[in-house]
């Protein structure tokens, strides 16, 4: 059982780590061990605060005892250490005030750094996850664990090894400039929806699994809205989130099955994060550059999250945004999206003539979407006998039971001879 | 999680008095805070209940009943709510401690509210069972 003691501890560092350690990071260079410098504080700080009182500034507090812990460590490891010169050097140069500027307004430029480093591309996707979670989001190792149902040592060496990857390539603390700003950029925002859908996706496998990664990238996304502004892509994801976590109620149904968004019930939609979303979107638009793939999926989910009940969708306008993202991620199956949307839009057999076009991409063949699609459209027109064939070849592609039944039923519901 | 901390009212906040250019500017830093820490979901500060009314039943399956504000009860009326999401109850408590005192002369007073949500299911002692047996399973399977 944790004691309260242990959990406030949690809550504090969950407040306070990602900020200690961006700044502390600064002055170290290491985010090892900078993480360390700022656990010891904070353990100093559990031990003093229930006497002398929770400071003014918990976080100013926090930053002056873990600095003060590393010009120590420094002094202490002199000649062991060979950094010592730079840490020395650094511990001259950073003075109170740099602390407090750590704190006040360079801390967003301190925090972009140490998301740029934690999502290095010297790193592996998972480990960039990992830490990740663990140093901007301030999640336990035990809580990282289960929301990827893995041991906690495996995601305890994970972050071992990736922080002893970062010190060994000496991976400067630094946020990226000019072109290589674009390609890291897209690596931090990758991660944190590869998160988000990890999160939604076991959210509908089994949904006992709490959507604490939907949550957490979330909130990262939030965060870095906050301190790269400036970025269109940035208010793109969040934007997209915000609409697709608007839907978490509405999209299981009591017996745990997905709902399609065309089935769910709109009053679920939770109003408070389409506003957000639509917000964030606006804020993608306002920077003035052309949208990209995140800011054009988020609009795509914004004409659904807009139209009150499934018939008032502007299909029209999906169809056009779906062609514009498909110019900026060029993909067979943003392709058949399109399709399904110009079939909504203008009809099936526009749609049909999309899909069977793309039946020779080698990327979609076993997808189980395309002949669900096809069957779907074949069925609009009449072709019962061909959509019963489609149905029964995606359900022998479906990658799961559940959606291998619906397909089944399907073509059950057509009948043998096709009526 | 969601939880909503509110702000009671106070004979200052009935009175239409407006809060210390002080107190506005803390408040405004903390919400930067929350802002920048990517917990806040909404906030906003409500009017006076002297153009409020309160709709009541009295009689089970009967007519609702209108009363006009002001209502008396100041402690009893809420003047505003900030709505956040968070991970733990004790991280929801550690962003309310540090909500500025919202009256400054001694009336002040937040509560701290859980949002009902029927999707989280952390705090259900069946689902951490299941969690608990499953990750035992996975320990097993990994070490061995």
């Amino acid at each position: 059982m944790r004691t309260a003691a242990a959990e406030r501890i949690d809550a504090i560092w969950r407040i306070e780590s990602a900020r200690l350690i961006a700044g502390l990071a600064r002055i170290v260079r290491d985010v090892g061990l900078a993480e360390d410098l700022a656990h010891d504080a904070l353990v100093t700080a559990l031990e003093r605060w229930p006497e002398s009182g929770i400071p003014d500034n918990p976080g100013a507090w926090l930053m002056t005892t873990a600095k003060r812990r590393a010009i120590d460590l420094l002094r202490r490891n002199k000649l062991r250490d060979q950094k010592y010169e730079e840490y020395g050097r650094g511990a001259e140069l950073y003075t109170v005030q740099d602390v407090e500027n750590a704190l006040d307004g360079g801390i967003g430029d301190d925090l972009l750094r140490l998301i740029f480093t934690t999502c290095h591309p010297s790193l592996s996707q998972e480990a960039r996850v990992a830490l990740t979670l663990r140093l901007l989001g301030g999640l336990t190792i035990e809580e990282i664990a289960q929301a990827y149902l893995v041991a906690e040592s495996t995601i305890a060496q994970r972050i071992v090894r990736a922080k002893r990857t970062l010190s060994a390539g000496k991976v400067p603390f630094e946020a990226p400039e000019g072109v290589e700003l674009a390609e890291r950029l897209s690596s931090v925002l990758e991660v944190v929806y590869l998160m988000f859908n990890e999160g939604y996706a076991a959210s509908s496998g089994s949904s006992w699994i709490r959507p604490l990664l939907c949550q957490e990238a979330l909130r990262l996304g939030r965060i870095l809205a906050e301190i790269a502004p400036g970025e269109p892509e940035v208010h793109g994801l969040v934007a997209l989130m915000e609409i697709q976590s608007s839907r978490f109620k509405a999209r299981v149904s009591g017996s745990g099955e997905l709902i399609l968004l065309m089935d769910q019930n709109r009053a679920l939609w939770d109003q408070l994060l389409i506003r957000r979303g639509l917000t964030a979107l606006e804020r993608a638009r306002r920077q003035g550059r052309p949208l990209g793939p995140y800011a054009l999926q988020a609009a795509i989910a914004a004409c659904h999250a807009e139209a009150r009940t499934a018939q008032e969708t502007d299909w029209a306008r999906i169809a056009a945004l779906y062609e514009a993202l498909s110019r900026v991620m060029p993909s067979p199956i943003v392709e058949l999206n399109r399709a399904v949307a110009i079939a909504m839009a203008f009809g099936p057999a526009f749609g049909l003539q999309l899909v069977d076009a793309l039946a020779s991409e080698s990327a979609l063949q076993d997808y189980h979407l395309l002949p669900s699609v096809r069957g779907d459209l074949l069925v609009k027109l009449g072709r019962m006998e061909e959509a019963r064939s489609e149905f029964e070849r995606a359900a022998s592609l479906a990658r799961n039971v559940p959606e291998r039944e619906l397909l089944l039923q399907r073509a059950a519901d057509l009948g043998t001879d096709g009526t | 999680m969601r939880f909503m901390m509110i702000v009671k009212a106070t004979e200052d906040t009935e009175a239409g008095v407006m809060p210390s250019q002080e107190l506005v500017e803390a408040m405004q830093r903390y919400n930067e805070e929350l802002v920048k820490a990517g917990v806040l979901l909404a906030a906003d500060g409500l009017m006076a209940s002297s153009n409020a009314i309160r709709i009541s039943y009295p009689e089970p399956g009967g007519k609702p009943k209108i009363t006009d504000g002001p209502f008396t009860e100041v402690k009893e009326i809420i003047a505003g709510y900030t709505l956040i999401e968070v991970k733990s109850r004790e991280e929801a408590i550690e962003w309310a401690m540090r909500m500025p005192d919202p009256h400054g002369h001694g009336a002040g007073q937040i509560e701290l509210r859980q949002v009902f949500d029927p999707m989280d299911l952390s705090g259900n002692p069946e689902t951490k069972a299941k969690e608990a047996a499953l990750r035992e399973q996975l320990e097993q399977i990994n070490n061995g």
